[in-house]
């Protein structure tokens, strides 16, 4: 049944939020797991740079045709970059979770943020046991 | 032209029109009514407020009438076939309702008229909030609320207010289970407070170690579903209620889903503080399109004067020769005013007529063929589809819509498959909580017959599934619309039937 994909170097929430470190920014997005639950989404509400998220609040919202839900921050830090191509296309969450779909990047506030995050086999088995 | 754009093409061509818009009907210069001349004298408007053209339809009276009811054969409702359409309680609507609320007394006065004038009017609606105290077992009953939001919003600014009458303006936080309509948080949010989730255990109840872990001093009260939206009563709501009072909170009854409850067990029993009915649920007043709804709320003596209002009151006794004098009073901390005047009226009247005509006994047993009737269909749809809470349910039960062994089957596919058979789809995808949720409420008013049909076509609809799941992925085939494309529809939203002119042109 598992035709959902993770991404090696990430890091996942329970919630399915990934979160990709590259020198001292990440980039979080949804995973493509959650995009599948999901099905196709319409609709982003992303944040603005500058703004300031926080551990395991709320940053963003999603809707897609079945319902609209709340995107978690798998870690602290200041917004630095938004993928605002997502307002035109929402759709790049479905067809490139890892990639195109990519929602915000962060300046992490504090690298042991994380440290309770799971790992893509870790991530995987959890989505797996929710079928 | 709206019907093309969101139909799917077929072939790369969008099908015709099923019906012209009203402008593509008629001819210029027809009209519809002929105006008598004015017996006063013309009025001069300010010519700012004039314009040279006014883009209407130019239709006789028939076209009209002809262009609207052939679009009303296109529509699928209650009064048309069996409309399982979980946690909305989309049973009969009785037509003695209707002539009731066309009595000229009730449908031919007016708001503003003085209430010596309506007293007829008043008694019923404070009958009506007399028998709302007793079937919840509450003290007292506001029938302001224009709909069940907004009864769950009056309900969540009394807790606060009697916080507040308290002293304990830090009591910001309202608990709401991860299964709960999603009125409950926005209900909270509107209200300034904070949600807090916390999630159902394996068998869809509340998550009581979590509970008493959220359970504080901040905590302002709870809103819960009874039986919850999973449609199972939850086991541990006697735990649940002593928790919150426990830390001080109020506990808030969301009565979507009273036709499992209706004169069984009563919300102020099982220690609730304030609830709402959706009086177009529970009493078969129109809703769905058809009709706005009514979201009555109730409280105990904590909350009683805090209610919304005006509220119906007896402002004097009467005697044997005079009968009691009914006016409209605000209690004394009330949280004011929710809409204008009293509620919305013409629903009122129907739930009255609903109620007058069951009486006690029958609206106990309107719930126990609810719920009889969602067993029924939930056993003898076990073991074909999944079931997540394998338990005896309330008035309704959700499966899942999708298969191991049938890959690329949702349950939007197997909805879509029913309205071939003539069925209205269940609920699709909520509760959240459950993947490919198919919530399903028959309600009390089907027979055995209609329930069996429906358990036919959807054990069809699962052998097809494996046999032939294109039947399905292509769904309606029967309809007067195919498969619409939801996702253009939500992302290139039309709701027009005519392009908007531009206000600046």
């Amino acid at each position: 049944m598992a035709d959902w994909k993770t991404l090696e170097n990430a890091k996942y929430t329970e919630n399915d939020e990934w979160i990709l470190v590259e020198g001292d920014t990440a980039k979080i997005g949804l995973t493509d797991y959650a995009q599948d639950q999901l099905s196709d989404i319409v609709f982003v509400d992303l944040p603005e740079v500058g703004d300031s998220v926080t551990k395991g609040e709320a940053f963003a919202t999603v809707e897609s045709v079945k319902a609209a839900s709340d995107v978690y921050a798998p870690a602290s830090g200041t917004i630095v970059a938004v993928n605002s191509a997502l307002d035109d296309a929402p759709e790049q969450i479905n067809s490139d979770p890892y990639g195109a779909g990519w929602m915000i990047q962060i300046k992490l506030s504090d690298p042991n943020d994380l440290k309770d995050l799971l790992d893509a086999a870790a991530y995987a088995k959890h989505a797996e046991a929710r079928g | 032209m709206t019907i093309d754009l969101i139909l799917q093409k077929k072939n790369g061509e969008a099908p015709p029109p099923l019906e012209p818009l009203i402008y593509d009907l008629g001819a210029p210069g027809r009209i519809g009514v002929n105006l008598p001349d004015p017996d006063v004298p013309e009025a001069e408007l300010p010519a700012d407020l004039l314009r040279a053209t006014l883009d209407l339809p130019e239709v006789s009276e028939m076209d009209v009438v002809r262009h609207f009811v052939r679009l009303s054969h296109l529509n699928y409702s209650i009064d048309t076939g069996f409309y399982p359409l979980g946690s909305c309680t989309m049973k009969y609507n009785p037509k003695l309702n209707e002539d009731m609320a066309r009595l000229p007394g009730f449908a031919e006065i007016h708001p503003l008229q003085d209430p010596a004038s309506v007293q007829g009017a008043l008694a019923m609606m404070y009958t009506l909030q007399s028998w709302l105290a007793e079937i919840s077992g509450m003290q007292a009953v506001s029938l302001q609320p224009a709909a069940g939001a907004q009864g769950e919003f009056a309900g969540i600014l009394m807790i606060r207010a009697y916080h507040l009458a308290n002293g304990e303006a830090h009591r910001t936080k309202i608990i709401v289970p991860d299964s709960a309509h999603g009125t409950n948080p926005a209900t909270t949010a509107m209200a300034g407070l904070e949600v807090v989730e916390i999630p159902s255990d394996a068998n869809g109840d509340v998550d009581l170690d979590k509970l008493r872990e959220v359970c504080g001093e901040d905590v302002a009260g709870m809103m819960i579903t009874v039986p919850n939206t999973l449609g199972v009563f939850e086991a541990h709501i006697k735990e649940i209620v002593d928790i919150i009072h426990g830390c001080g909170g109020l506990m808030y009854m969301d009565g979507a889903n009273m036709n499992a409850m209706m004169g069984v067990a009563k919300p102020a029993d099982l220690g609730f503080d304030v609830m709402h009915y959706n009086l177009h649920k529970t009493f078969s007043t129109p809703h769905g399109g058809g009709g706005p709804g009514s979201g009555p709320v109730a409280v105990n003596e904590k909350l009683a004067d805090f209610l919304p209002g005006p509220i119906v009151t007896i402002i004097d006794e009467g005697s044997d020769e005079e009968p009691p004098l009914y006016g409209l009073t605000m209690p004394d901390k009330s949280i004011g005013r929710l809409k204008a005047f009293y509620g919305n009226f013409g629903m009122l009247v129907r739930a009255f007529a609903y109620i007058a005509v069951y009486g006690g006994a029958g609206l106990h047993a309107v719930t126990k063929h609810a719920v009889l009737n969602a067993n029924y269909i939930r056993a003898r749809l076990k073991g074909v589809y999944p079931m997540p809470f394998d338990r005896i349910c309330g008035h309704e039960f959700v499966c899942e819509g999708h298969w191991p062994d049938a890959e690329g089957i949702h349950a939007l596919d197997i909805s879509k498959r029913l309205m071939d058979y003539d069925f209205h789809p269940p609920t699709n995808y909520f509760p959240l909580i459950v993947p490919e949720a198919l919530l399903i409420e028959p309600t009390e008013t089907e027979s055995k017959e209609a329930c069996d049909a429906f358990v036919e076509a959807m054990l069809a609809i699962a052998q097809e599934a494996r046999e032939n799941p294109d039947l399905l992925h292509d769904a309606p085939h029967k309809t007067p619309v195919g498969r619409v494309d939801d996702v253009r529809a939500a992302k290139q939203l039309v709701l027009c039937c005519r392009p908007v002119l531009d206000p600046e042109a």
